[in-house]
């Protein structure tokens, strides 16, 4: 069971579609895996609705023409296309969900990993520059280096579990951390961790060999 | 010359879906004037689109596009465009409509929600804005039509929102607008939308659940 779940501010700023590339991937990822924040995400479209509804004093007039154009447009481009079937066949049986796996351009098995020391590998996933999105491969019982915060890091958890000095995330849970935290996330012993990890802001190691290697590892 | 606001008939069909969802599930309509009122405002949307869904209906979609297209453009505008990009992408928002209209789940939004959905997505794209992917879309399988009184608290909880909006201050209400313009980034969005959320997400857990069940 899920629980831990996204913010009401990720939620309308991914509701507006203002968030990078890369917190939109891990907000749909986990929402994918969630169906609490599904429920919550189309309460703030209802929000976007309803300020779409009242905004008469922005409604910007559309003249006869265009309606006719539009409606000839309907014409021309023949019969619709029949609505995709049911998501159900593709919910099931994958470690990583939609839109992720898409992204990765497959499943686990198809993840280009690099090692990054101790153990832990991670594969970074190309989006646009405004953040960074990577997938973290954390070996059962061993720790991701010590680290602070820039900016804002959601972490997902979709295979296994991790624990911090606060509380346990496994599969679906999100942690949202931001400048304040720091913490050590350890890798509950059973099974290998895999996490997707999102930043806006290049993580500060504490210790100074990883500092040094940061530039290389992009990370 | 036109004259393009045949709103008569569709009213009187959505007033006419009211009185057989209410009638179908023993509902009373007396002594809930504003509630009924509402309900037959969001629902004339809902029996309007699925005219357009079913049976291709021009006259409907031009009711809807009428309401909703200077909307859209208002909404582009307010979001950056200029008035010429705003227009066409507005058009292609409402051909979108046209052509997604069997997609559209009334137990899970309004119909004013569901093209801002459209609508921002079509924003994201007009402006380059970072790709927005979606998740997994679940989708009513064909055997699984949702309950109509889902879908009618559902329409009726949308309205609600509307009155709520209106009634939060000013300092609150501008926020939440120039949120979904796209005027604010995830750190300038306040941490309290002040709006009775609670509810409506309730209400689409529920249709979340049904569906799930449905799909087993």
């Amino acid at each position: 069971m899920i629980t831990h779940h996204l913010s009401d501010k990720l939620l309308m700023a991914y509701s507006s579609g203002t968030l990078p590339e890369a917190f939109n991937l891990a907000v749909a990822t986990h929402i994918a895996m969630c169906d609490e924040c599904r429920a919550r995400l189309a309460s703030f479209d209802a929000i976007g609705g309803a300020v779409l509804e009242r905004a008469e004093d922005t409604a910007a007039p559309m003249s006869h023409e265009t309606l006719l154009a539009t409606l000839s447009r309907i014409k021309d481009q023949g019969p619709r296309e029949q609505a995709a079937q049911s998501g159900r066949a593709t919910q099931e049986g994958w470690t990583l969900p939609e839109p992720l796996r898409s992204y990765v351009g497959g499943d686990v098995q198809d993840v280009k990993w690099r090692n990054v020391g101790g153990g832990v590998r991670q594969a970074v996933i190309p989006t646009s520059e405004n953040a960074t999105a990577r997938l973290l491969y954390i070996p059962a019982g061993k720790a991701v280096p010590d680290h602070g915060h820039h900016g804002m890091e959601l972490t997902l958890v979709l295979q296994g579990a991790f624990a911090d000095e606060e509380d346990c995330f496994s599969r679906g849970d999100i942690e949202i951390a931001d400048e304040g935290t720091e913490h050590q996330p350890i890798a509950q012993v059973g099974a290998d961790c895999i996490c997707l990890a999102v930043t806006d802001a290049p993580l500060k190691f504490r210790g100074l060999l990883p500092r040094l290697a940061q530039p290389f590892l992009g990370i | 010359m036109f004259d393009i606001t045949p709103q008569t008939l569709p009213s009187r069909q959505a007033a006419a879906a009211v009185d057989m969802l209410c009638a179908q599930h023993g509902i009373s309509r007396r002594g809930k004037r504003q509630s009924e009122v509402d309900v037959q405002n969001a629902a004339k949307w809902v029996v309007l689109l699925e005219k357009v869904a079913t049976e291709q209906d021009t006259d409907a979609f031009t009711e809807v596009f009428e309401h909703f297209a200077p909307r859209v453009k208002g909404f582009l505008i307010k979001s950056g465009a200029d008035h010429a990009m705003a227009e066409e992408c507005a058009q292609d928002v409402m051909v979108t409509v046209w052509n997604k209209a069997a997609q559209f789940d009334p137990a899970r939004a309004s119909v004013a929600t569901w093209i801002f959905t459209i609508a921002r997505n079509r924003r994201i794209d007009m402006l380059r804005r970072d790709r927005r992917p979606e998740p997994e879309e679940l989708t009513w399988g064909p055997e699984a039509e949702p309950d109509q009184l889902d879908v009618m608290t559902m329409q009726q909880e949308s309205e609600q929102l509307i009155s709520a909006i209106a009634s939060l201050p000013e300092k609150q209400r501008v926020m939440i607008e120039r949120a979904y313009f796209g005027d604010l980034t995830h750190s300038e969005i306040a941490e309290e939308t002040g709006l009775p959320l609670g509810t409506i997400k309730s209400r689409i857990r529920l249709a979340l659940e049904r569906l799930r069940h449905s799909l087993s």
